[in-house]
């Protein structure tokens, strides 16, 4: 197993890169891509259709057109719808992430419960060289921070070392990693959990069937997350794969240094989006200034598809969890994206303008979007997976975490309403998370259980 | 019966969603508080003296209670506060959610996490194998757990409209009468085992809670006949 072990870890590189979401005000550029504010020059009736929160009715969006078109441009006017729209990003954008979080996470608890295969400890990833079966507390401590402090380095020299291909337009070695680990994701991992769960089950499989499933399934993914395709099913596909790898991190990272690692990512998330040095940051702004999306990869956009089965040229800012899968390193690396809710569709926009003004309407409509890193999903459902699988105080636990992982990814996106600019998508989340996790178990449920046995209520 | 409820008044508009889940936020800080207190309370205490232990526990609950109010006052608090920011941005002065809205999401948040909490593990040890009350104990176990895990989901529910409209109107003894229809309810199941004593006022209270908070809401009697008579 310590070989299989070794082979593929040498193969998976999860790359998730930072997370951050960034607001949709991205700095001037095309007329386009100011949607609120061209609507409010009182341009042409397509750019009327702003994107309001969920919470408004389709009503107000109409009297704000007619409002408008009577209306001459006025500055202040100007301001303050724009800050109503970036506030009324509300609701609706948190929806809009809210779901799928949730379908990930409920993806890998319910795997981590069913399937007994990912809680049993089986070697550990090659990055994370330390054992925690070591009888002394303070060693084991002392291990689980050596792992953290590889793990985190190998993160930062990956991100760093992606950064730098993207400064110098390497995008032909970037898309080439990206497919290559994609593939990997998509077909091996694929392999090992359907093999794993259909062990649990007991269901017997000829391989015929079964490759024929992992090919379908596998070369959808790859046109999907890489090309075009609905909306949907891309989405769907980028929730599998967080789940896998979040599944493969449960597995292989030992107790307490997933703890450690957990809280050491958020921070180094904090950092490396904050910073003006940040490589995160520094990868945000540059492609902002390209006017490029960012990345053919690592971001799940939740832009709602108004039309259905319309081709849409801008699937390049949708892309799967960066797997980097450097054959010839030995390090595995977590790039999360940097999700980012700027419209920078603009290049796809362009394309966009020329054509007749209701497809355009409904093409503003579905591209503000929130976009969330994939790493950021991952994260998320290693805190709840991890929790569901070493808690012994079972599912209140979890729900513990999830309630605070929601909470924390609301807070997020209303700073990210308040500041319009990235922002790390962790560390909220995660330290909520952390703290319900450790109170919960502790405290709680001691209290629980001895309210449940006697039946009390409270 | 909760699942219900929300699917078909919450899970329509995102704002409500959100605020039903900062609801079971602030219910689940509450809880643990709560529970911070009853540890220290147990671990400074002779784990051995039984009743010690029992009224320990009673204390527990009690002040469980008690800090759950408190949080659903601080949660209406934050509500005023947002409802005010919602109005400012809204195009025509009026909030798109009303505050009784919000008492009732916001009860339902609560109510669902505290029944979350309470049933989830019974649910999961449900699946198992084994015998319900093999060692003398009620084996009506699951199904009192059921109804009264309902039963509280509900309460919660009424609770939360009758206390954000007392907290409106600035009726004090309608937050007091909450409060102390929630000790109440927790006191009754004391008498666990004994289900009669525990179930049935709750089940009188819950319908009491119901018609207040319906009354409250603005419905009334002919409301009723009319939306029945109304198929």
């Amino acid at each position: 197993m310590i070989t299989f072990m070794n082979n593929s870890d040498s193969e998976e590189e999860p790359c998730n890169e930072r997370t951050s979401l960034m607001s949709a005000e991205s700095p001037p550029v095309p007329s386009y891509q100011d949607g609120p504010q061209a609507s409010e020059a009182g341009e042409a009736q397509a750019h009327r259709k702003r994107r309001t929160g969920g919470s408004r009715s389709p009503n107000t969006v109409a009297d704000r057109e007619m409002s408008d078109s009577g209306v001459p441009v006025r500055e202040s006017a100007l301001e303050n719808e724009e800050e109503e729209l970036t506030l009324k990003y509300g609701a609706k954008h948190v929806i809009m992430l809210f779901v799928p979080v949730t379908l990930c996470m409920i993806v890998v608890v319910a795997t981590i419960k069913s399937v007994r295969f990912y809680t049993e400890k089986n070697g550990q990833l090659i990055y994370t060289p330390f054992s925690e079966d070591t009888p002394s507390v303070g060693q084991r401590l002392l291990n689980s921070v050596l792992n953290t402090i590889i793990m985190i380095s190998v993160i930062v020299v990956m991100t760093v070392f992606l950064v730098l291909l993207y400064k110098y337009r390497c995008y032909k070695f970037i898309h080439g990693w990206l497919i290559l680990s994609s593939l990997m994701l998509l077909f091996l991992f694929t392999y090992i959990y359907l093999g794993e769960v259909l062990k649990t089950y007991n269901v017997a499989m000829d391989y015929p069937t079964l490759f024929l499933v992992i090919w379908n399934f596998g070369a959808v993914g790859m046109i999907c997350i890489h090309w075009k395709g609905p909306l949907q099913l891309q989405q769907a596909y980028l929730i599998m794969i967080s789940a896998l790898m979040a599944l493969v991190f449960i597995k292989y990272l030992p107790e307490w240094s997933a703890w450690v690692i957990l809280g050491a990512i958020s921070i180094y998330d904090l950092m490396a989006v904050l910073c003006p040095k940040g490589p995160l940051r520094m990868l945000v702004e540059t492609a902002q200034e390209r006017n490029e999306p960012i990345f053919p990869a690592l971001i799940y956009s939740s832009a709602m598809m108004w039309t259905v089965g319309m081709a849409k040229p801008d699937t390049t800012t949708r892309g799967p969890s960066q797997q980097t899968w450097d054959a010839a390193e030995a390090g595995r690396e977590n790039h999360r994206s940097s999700s980012h809710t700027d419209s920078q569709m603009s290049e796809t926009r362009s394309p966009a303008s020329t054509r007749p003004i209701t497809s355009s309407e409904e093409l503003e409509e579905e591209e503000r979007g929130v976009k969330l890193g994939l790493g950021d999903f991952i994260f998320y459902s290693v805190l709840v997976g991890k929790a569901a699988a070493t808690a012994s105080g079972d599912w209140n636990t979890t729900l513990a975490c999830f309630v605070a992982i929601l909470i924390g990814l609301c807070l997020t996106l209303l700073l990210l309403a308040v500041f319009k600019k990235a922002l790390p998508a962790l560390p909220i989340s995660i330290t909520f998370g952390l703290v319900f996790y450790f109170s919960t178990d502790n405290l709680v449920r001691p209290f629980m259980d001895t309210l449940a046995s006697h039946q009390l209520y409270i | 019966p909760a699942l219900g409820l929300f699917l078909f008044t919450i899970a329509r508009d995102p704002l409500r969603i959100i605020i039903l889940i900062a609801g079971a936020f602030f219910w689940l800080v509450s809880l643990l508080l709560s529970s911070l207190i009853w540890f220290i309370a147990v671990r400074a205490s002779n784990p051995q003296d039984e009743p010690l232990q029992k009224g320990l526990l009673i204390f527990g609950v009690m002040f469980s209670v008690l800090l759950q109010e408190v949080f659903r006052f601080l949660y209406y608090k934050l509500l005023r506060k947002a409802i005010e920011g919602l109005v400012a941005l809204s195009d025509d002065g009026c909030s798109p959610i009303s505050i009784q809205q919000m008492a009732y999401v916001a009860g339902v948040g609560f109510g669902l996490m505290s029944g979350a909490f309470s049933m989830i593990n019974l649910l999961a040890d449900s699946l198992g194998p084994g015998t319900v009350g093999i060692h003398g104990d009620s084996q009506l176990y699951f199904l009192t757990s059921a109804f009264m895990t309902m039963v509280l989901i509900f309460l919660h529910t009424f609770w939360g409209v009758l206390f954000f409209h007392g907290c409106e109107h600035r009726r004090w003894w309608e937050i007091a009468a909450v409060v102390i229809m929630h000790l109440t309810v927790s006191g009754s199941t004391f008498c666990n085992p004994l289900y009669v004593g525990s179930l049935v006022p709750s089940y009188l209270l819950m319908a009491s809670a119901a018609a207040w908070a319906y009354l409250v809401s603005g419905g009334s009697a002919q409301n009723l006949r009319r939306f029945l008579l109304c198929k």
